[in-house]
């Protein structure tokens, strides 16, 4: 299988400050990929930069198997609907697929046309005039009827009332399901995402803290409770992201690739949303020895 | 690409383009009401110097009755507005406006490079402010060529309206073709860099009025050199004379070269040093008499220094100051390219 994403040192920095440092991904192709961490954790730079919108700083990155915008013809492979979902206010929703027939060779104007009827938009309206859901479904439309490899959705749902989120997902697991492209989005919201993706990149504090698919991590990670012990203590092979203790007992989320066998612990399957969190916060503590195992995990 | 530049561009261009029409039938009417009067004047079929200057001078003194000198002046007004106009409405938004409102993320994201995209915009629309500039300083000079015909047959006093004097000739022949490329590049690189439609536009007016207001005073007279003539300064042609603080004294006679843009004018003594003084003794003390103060100029030879450039450099100048504008607007425009290419933009 191919890699749709690839990057390798990847970092953009932004005068002082590094916006996305060391980040080396190798996503494979077929996935619909999510994205997550907390806002101004680097997410729109790490889209904007695999787009070819920026320009790294280190490193390089390459998606659908070449440079990002290199050439026109790798701009058809890839559909990017940013962030805020800009479209041309002054422009009807006719205009806008008229748009995308002029400026892409591969564009499916039947695709285009079934899903703005679907959507019930009046070509006739003005892209400003609609609201955030609409313009959000024009945006994708966009993106999708140019038939890319890839997609790339930077918070396409961030400003959405819950239905129009969930219409969105919803129409965006149908057309995956019929093109056989794989899709890179990126949220805040762990929620957003879990019930779409299969493969998970968690990015905090502008590094990339784990990625891998969904099922991987599900079954790699255990919440292990036991009686109270010192981390150091533990098997070589766990590796802790998080911890917490009681005066009897210890918490933890470890990952390991084998089964807990010692009877001294309770191991427990640990939900999609609960891992990711204990990411972001592993990744925002102050804790000297983090960095071992951030690289260990990678 | 060429459809999108179209859509965006296409009100503003309608919008010019009515305007443009608008002054062409203003141009048009009182055009052809110029050409009946002239050819009524025999302008055109006279014989001889002094039969044309008559008939010349008869036709330019009935100008201010047809209502031709605010058109005149109003459309050369126009021409000199039109570049910054253009600067300003069609250059500084073309990048700025896709910045702010974050649509680049949009158009640089369909199947088409953004070299290609920048091309494409500034190629569609920067030759519409071109052809607009062009076309309308073709109106004014069919519209003015029987006044300045009969301006060179008329004699000295009307010929001071010359193509070539300073006022004029930004607004003749090819030169707002010039001034348009480059207002409208600099539209479009202030908005590149600024990132914000209004203050961009703000910039370009700015700039591009300096530039403007700067060129004819400062750089025009040194695209080519100007000719020097000297002319002898007799108490008879002696357009002034005053005396500063006893100590100082200026002589100036005005010198007039028909057609021709006198670029400088300057009393020089007879061994070529610019005269300011001393005060002749003749001309200081009380109760001289006004002969033997002129007596007295007159054994000073001072001579008038004109640098000019003459009628005969309409052309060769119009084509340098165009093509100066013209490669300065194409580099802005690859200091565009390589801004937008560089990704700094996201």
């Amino acid at each position: 299988m191919t890699a749709v994403l690839e990057s390798s040192g990847l970092g953009k920095r932004y005068r002082q400050r590094w916006a996305l440092r060391d980040c080396t991904l190798s996503v494979p192709s077929g996935h619909v990929v999510g994205l997550v961490g907390p806002n101004g954790a680097g997410k729109t730079t790490l889209l904007s930069l695999a787009v070819g919108l920026l320009q790294p700083t280190t490193g390089s990155v390459e998606i659908a198997g070449d440079r990002p915008a290199s050439s026109s013809a790798q701009l058809a492979k890839v559909g990017f609907v940013a962030q805020d979902t800009p479209t041309y206010s002054g422009l009807s929703v006719a205009d806008h697929l008229r748009l995308g027939r002029h400026m892409n060779p591969g564009w499916d104007a039947k695709l285009a046309e079934r899903r703005i009827s679907q959507l019930g938009l009046d070509p006739a309206q003005k892209a400003g005039k609609l609201s955030g859901g609409q313009r959000a479904q024009l945006a994708l439309t966009l993106a999708i009827a140019k038939r890319p490899a890839v997609l790339i959705l930077d918070e396409p749902i961030a400003s959405l009332d819950p239905l129009a989120r969930r219409e969105f997902l919803q129409i965006l697991m149908e057309v995956t399901a019929e093109q056989e492209l794989s899709v890179v989005m990126s949220s805040h919201l762990v929620s957003d995402l879990e019930r779409v993706c299969d493969y998970m990149i968690v990015l905090v504090a502008s590094r990339v803290q784990v990625a891998d698919e969904v099922d991987e991590l599900l079954n790699t990670h255990r919440q292990v409770t036991g009686p109270r012990t010192d981390l150091s203590a533990l098997p070589a092979d766990w590796q802790v992201i998080s911890a917490s203790h009681t005066d009897r007992q210890s918490t933890m989320l470890v990952c390991t690739p084998v089964p807990v066998t010692d009877p001294a612990w309770t191991a427990d399957p640990i939900g999609l949303e609960d891992l990711v969190l204990s990411y972001m916060s592993k990744a925002v503590r102050p804790s000297p020895d983090s960095s071992p195992a951030l690289e260990a995990q990678r | 690409m060429m459809w999108l530049t179209w859509r965006q561009f296409r009100a503003q261009g309608i919008v010019a383009a009515a305007l443009a029409v608008a002054l062409g039938v203003v141009l048009l009417i009182t055009g052809l009401n110029l050409a009946h009067l002239n050819s009524d004047s025999g302008v055109a079929t006279c014989h001889g110097a002094r039969a044309c200057a008559t008939a010349a001078n008869a036709f330019i003194n009935q100008l201010p009755g047809t209502g031709s000198v605010p058109v005149f002046f109003g459309t050369i007004a126009v021409i000199y507005l039109a570049p910054a106009l253009m600067g300003i409405f069609w250059g500084a938004p073309l990048v700025a406006r896709e910045l702010e409102t974050g649509t680049f993320r949009l158009a640089w994201n369909q199947s088409v490079s953004r070299a290609r995209w920048l091309v494409v915009k500034l190629g569609v629309v920067g030759l519409a402010a071109m052809a607009t500039a062009g076309l309308l300083s073709l109106f004014l000079g069919w519209w003015e060529s029987p006044i300045f015909r009969a301006a060179a047959l008329a004699g000295s006093d009307s010929a001071a309206v010359t193509r070539i004097s300073p006022q004029l000739f930004g607004a003749q022949g090819i030169a707002p073709i010039g001034y348009a490329a480059f207002a409208f590049a600099l539209g479009v690189t202030a908005g590149a860099l600024i990132r914000r439609t209004i203050p961009a536009m703000a910039v370009t007016l700015a700039a591009f009025g300096l530039v403007q207001a700067a060129w004819p005073l400062w750089i025009r007279s040194h695209l080519i050199t100007p000719l020097r003539e000297y002319f002898a300064i007799t108490p008879a042609n002696v357009n002034e004379l005053a005396i500063i603080n006893n100590t100082q004294m200026i002589v100036r006679h005005d010198v007039e070269k028909p057609g021709a843009w006198v670029v400088s004018d300057q009393t020089v003594s007879p061994s070529g040093h610019l005269f300011s003084g001393p005060p002749t003794h003749a001309c200081l003390s009380a109760n001289a008499s006004p002969n033997a103060c002129n007596a007295s100029i007159a054994a000073l030879h001072l001579r008038a220094l004109i640098s000019y450039e003459p009628a005969s450099r309409f052309w060769p100048l119009q084509w340098t100051e165009t093509g100066i504008f013209v490669v300065l607007a194409m580099a802005l425009a690859a200091f565009c390219a390589w801004r937008i290419g560089k990704r700094r933009l996201a």
